[in-house]
């Protein structure tokens, strides 16, 4: 039986944590995760985890330390937002091609500047290529659902691959929902125990750990963390029917919803799926086939699996939540549509930029890409695919 | 009741509308319903204007924005009856309650027309007599159930009772005091 309880995102990701007990967690406060190391911080002090907490002095060493204790062979876990993960850039890289399955909340804000404390997926979106698994949330409930499934998919020896957990910061982090929790000793039996196969402290097998790797070697090493990521794919479905079994709910790649012979196909990630999903049922109930497309796992990208989901619709929009600044669209969209090219399917695609720094994202934003759509459809013409959902001063 | 309800409330940063809308949501979902609660953060200080909102429903809530056509509003501070359009978008089909003491004339002529329900509640006088500070929220709270009318009164009362006994387990003095507030509230709370 299931735990009914309400709480925040963040709320739900620190019990997600408190029933995982990892062996190490290092954090640097930031808002809007700062919930997150706060309340994981008082389960250490009341002994409810045997967690070593470090509270380090910037996410720099945040990163580092969960580096540390993953490479000798402990299970590390962190949090952050924005400009947190910024800092810890650097060692994002090291972490994923020291193939270190370090498992982070990310509660998505926007990097500054002008300084913005608010929503958008632009501090995910600056480490997409960077060799982490990226999954995303659309409320507490799959935020903590994704955390509980983190270790499995990653810790897995055709993967080991660090990942990190999306959900929109305030929207989703600081509203209270309802949720169901599982309990602690299903938790504990799901994630299972943390058994490295090569690890520093193993005095058995004495290892170096991320030492030069030049010309001879590199190459092939950045080959086996692309086919790892690859690989992830597989584990990443085998966890969510483990998952499903455990709990009736079902994850995959992506949810699709009232997509099987949606005409009008609108493609997001994290908190506005819901609020699509709601635009969705009033559109249908006019008779107007709408659907959606909810990203969960951004990486690995599942490209064919999409190209074939929204291979029915006769238009599609992208919804991005960071601007790539490229004077051609964000990064969602770019993925979206080479998977569609390259898997044949070629459907009038237009990308929206929307909610950056906050900016609430309405059922009436979302009517009104729907209307695009339709537009596009009965003209069969695309004007300028690369469009800002509300903005001001775009006349 | 109606399958989803929205309520938005106005305050000033520091009297407690974002703990009373986590209460309400609180109790809410103690009836067993789905909830939501949050506040919209800004560059909120101590006085300074925020709003805070809630969702109640019988079914799941999936959508994700403040709130614009709210069915109630709560409004902690009469203060911000001049500076802040509370009305925006409440449907004239619901009902504002209003923390105040000032007349019918006033209220109507700031309330720029609104042709719902106007309910007022004097939740000063309130939180003085129960619990000798200027506590809104509680009041406000009370009054909000009582004229939304989504959690049945007794069950509210005890459900509250409950919270309170946890909340305050080390200070016994403010259970009695904040149940009494919400029990006068729940009988003062005025339909102009």
């Amino acid at each position: 039986m299931s735990i009914r309880e309400r709480l925040s995102g963040n709320e739900a990701s620190a019990i997600a944590m408190k029933q995982i007990n990892p062996d190490v967690v290092a954090a640097f406060p930031i808002t809007p995760s700062t919930e997150i190391p706060q309340y994981f911080s008082t389960f250490v002090s009341n002994g409810t985890v045997d967690t070593e907490f470090v509270a380090v002095e910037s996410e720099h060493s945040a990163m580092s330390a969960c580096i540390g204790a993953e490479a000798a062979g402990a299970r590390a876990m962190t949090a952050t937002s924005s400009n947190g993960l910024s800092l810890m850039w650097e060692m994002i890289y090291i972490a994923s091609s020291t193939r270190l399955p370090i498992v982070m909340s990310l509660v998505n804000r926007a990097v500054s500047g002008p300084l913005n404390i608010h929503n958008d997926h632009s501090d995910a979106m600056g480490v997409r290529d960077a060799g982490w698994i990226m999954l995303f949330s659309e409320n507490n409930q799959e935020a903590y659902d994704n955390l509980i499934m983190a270790h499995r998919i990653a810790e897995h020896k055709d993967v080991l691959l660090p990942l990190m957990v999306c959900q929109d910061g305030f929207i989703t982090s600081h509203s209270i929902e309802n949720i169901e929790l599982l309990e602690d000793e299903k938790v504990k039996e799901f994630v299972g125990k943390y058994t490295p196969e090569h690890y520093l402290l193993n005095r058995d097998e004495p290892i170096a750990v991320g030492p030069m790797d030049l010309q001879a070697y590199l190459f092939e090493h950045k080959f086996a963390q692309a086919q790892a990521m690859r690989n992830a794919k597989k584990v990443i479905l085998d966890v969510a029917a483990d998952f499903e079994k455990m709990t009736g709910r079902k994850y995959s790649f992506f949810e699709e919803y009232k997509l099987d012979d949606a005409e009008l196909v609108l493609v997001c990630m994290n908190s506005t799926a819901g609020t699509s999903k709601v635009v969705v049922d009033e559109l249908r109930e006019r008779g107007i086939k709408a659907g959606l497309l909810k990203i969960r796992v951004y990486r690995p990208f599942p490209a064919e699996e999409i190209a074939k989901a929204l291979s029915n619709a006769k238009a599609i929009a992208v919804l991005d939540k960071a601007d790539s600044l490229n004077a051609v669209g964000g990064a969602l969209f770019s993925d979206v549509t080479s998977a569609m090219f390259v898997n044949n399917i070629n459907i009038p695609t237009v990308n929206y930029i929307y909610g950056i720094g906050g900016r609430d994202t309405t059922t009436k934003d979302i009517h009104s890409v729907y209307s695009d759509l339709q537009e596009i459809v009965n003209t069969n013409k695309v004007n300028n695919p690369y469009r800002y959902l509300g903005v001001r001063g775009n006349n | 009741m109606n399958d989803l309800i929205e309520i938005r409330w106005h305050g000033r940063g520091g009297q407690g509308a974002k703990t009373a809308s986590l209460l309400l949501a609180d109790a809410a979902f103690n009836t067993g319903k789905y909830i939501q609660g949050f506040p919209e953060y800004g560059p909120e200080r101590m006085g300074a204007p925020i709003t805070a909102y809630n969702r109640i429903s019988n079914s799941p809530i999936r959508i994700h924005s403040n709130i614009y056509e709210p069915d109630y509003v709560a409004v902690v501070d009469d203060t911000l009856l001049e500076s802040v359009d509370v009305t925006s978008g409440l449907k004239e089909d619901g009902a504002i309650i209003i923390n105040t003491t000032r007349d019918s004339e006033y209220l109507k002529s700031v309330l720029k027309g609104y042709k719902g329900n106007i309910y007022t509640i004097d939740a000063r006088k309130i939180s003085m007599q129960t619990l000798g500070k200027y506590f809104p929220n509680t009041p406000m709270l009370a009054a909000v159930v009582k004229v939304s009318n989504i959690i049945p009164e007794e069950e509210f009362l005890a459900d509250m009772e409950g919270s309170f006994k946890h909340k305050f387990a080390k200070k016994p003095e403010l259970i009695t005091g904040n149940v009494e507030a919400l029990k006068l509230a729940l009988n003062e709370v005025i339909k102009l």
